[in-house]
């Protein structure tokens, strides 16, 4: 870009800036499609705000390059503008409208400024449109970080969230895992459970994993050192939901659980757990409603 | 021996093993393995991917189904161009590991498969290819 234009440009923007805000704002709100999500006030100062970065960082000489210093208050204005927008709920369509809807106004001055026919002004509005078109994919980038961290928060909440230690009887707990037992997990499923047996003082732990899809040698060795830290702590583990076909992987792949005592059914690790602590149940078959 | 598709996937980080496996879950239920050898084989996969990832720093994994004339089958291979394996015949014992796991993963791979051919260079990367086969019925 010649520099006659850059500074032709730059002018253009300071002197009609308050047009320009008017018109953009106006082509803003009577968008047909416009979420109503993010309130009139804050399309007012966003636009407000965005022209008055925008005009200094113009000015500045540089219309290309958009990773320079003199652009960085304008992408941290529209990053945070992305980001509160996408905590909104606003799509990133529209936020990235919102810069797009900037090209009308500006071309109209630009048009105006040159007469409509002179390859100057083809030009300027060509640089221009390349330059918001920039600003735009800058919004959708940061208005997809947030979206991302969003994610990774949720990840993390519902690993957490998917790992209760519950008191099943006097001295007994149980822990149905669910999911994919990696280290992550692992870690809080271990944590939660010996502060479990230390607040309960129970003796007995069982650890199903009927909802593991996959037992794997890594998945093995996360349940063995969560059995022997179990174990420091003066408790006993019993592994349950061991199905068939998990049986038999862990043999062919040659994972030693000789010293574990695992159950197929959590039905059976409760049974067992009971029986240890000296419970001893009895079946009253005539005040039995249910039949097996 | 043909093959019938394929699809490959990159494995770059821990949950790219999970999308592995699921994949490998989706071609096996396809083939109508029975669950038992549907189990062996994402367990197998587990095993070599975590490999890719943490050997071989990354990689990828193919999965194929292949078709012979009287079976078809699923192929994985995974590779990447990681350190290399220096003894393979060490590497594939029980026990041998360079990390801290159980040193049960490649062998046990084999293991749980029909085929499995194993190529490394040092300084070069490692090739893994298992296969289990299903008589047409």
């Amino acid at each position: 870009m010649t520099s006659e234009t850059v500074v032709a440009l730059s002018k253009l923007i300071s002197e009609f800036k308050a047009e320009i805000l008017s018109e953009w704002i106006d082509h803003q709100l009577k968008d047909p499609a416009r979420s109503q999500s993010v309130p009139e006030a804050s399309i007012r100062t966003n636009s407000a705000e965005f022209i008055k970065l925008f005009e200094v960082a113009a000015a500045k000489g540089n219309l290309v390059d958009i990773s320079k210093p003199e652009w960085e208050e304008v992408q941290h204005m529209l990053s945070e503008l992305s980001a509160t927008r996408a905590v909104q709920g606003s799509t990133p369509t529209d936020t990235a409208k919102f810069i797009f809807s900037l090209k009308q106004p500006l071309f109209n001055r630009l048009n105006t400024a040159h007469g409509q026919t002179t390859s100057e002004a083809a030009k300027s509005v060509w640089e221009l449109s390349l330059l918001l078109d920039k600003l735009g994919l800058h919004t959708t980038e940061a208005f997809q970080r947030t979206r991302e961290s969003v994610i990774r928060r949720q990840q993390k909440e519902m690993m957490e969230m998917s790992t209760p230690v519950i008191k099943i009887w006097e001295g007994v707990l149980a822990v149905p895992l669910i999911g994919t037992l990696d280290s992550a997990r692992t870690q809080i499923v271990m944590e939660a459970l010996l502060q479990k047996i230390v607040d309960t003082g129970s003796k007995i732990a069982i650890l199903d994993i009927t909802g593991v899809p996959t037992v794997d040698t890594q998945t093995a060795q996360h349940l063995m050192k969560t059995v022997a830290a179990t174990r420091l702590m003066g408790a006993e583990c019993i592994i349950s939901g061991i199905r068939p076909q998990i049986a038999q992987t862990i043999v062919h792949l040659g994972i030693d659980i000789n010293d574990i005592v695992t159950k197929a059914t959590m039905a059976d690790a409760i049974k067992e757990a009971l029986y240890r602590g000296g419970w001893v149940f009895e079946r009253q078959l005539d005040s039995a409603s249910i039949s097996r | 021996m043909a093959i019938k598709s394929q699809e490959e996937r990159a494995i770059s980080a821990e949950e790219d093993i999970i999308l592995v496996r699921n994949s490998v879950k989706r071609v096996t239920a396809l083939l109508n393995f029975s669950l038992v050898n549907q189990t062996k084989i994402i367990s197998a996969a587990s095993e070599l991917a975590r490999n890719t990832l943490e050997h071989g720093k990354g990689g990828r994994a193919i999965i194929q189904l292949v078709n012979d004339p009287d079976r078809v089958g699923i192929r994985l291979t995974f590779e990447d161009h990681g350190p290399g394996i220096a003894d393979i015949n060490r590497a594939l014992e029980d026990g041998f590991t360079t990390t801290r796991g159980m040193g049960l993963g490649l062998g046990g791979a084999r293991r749980l498969m029909d085929e499995f051919v194993i190529e490394s260079k040092e300084n070069d990367g490692t090739t893994v290819s298992v296969t289990k086969w299903i008589e047409k019925s």
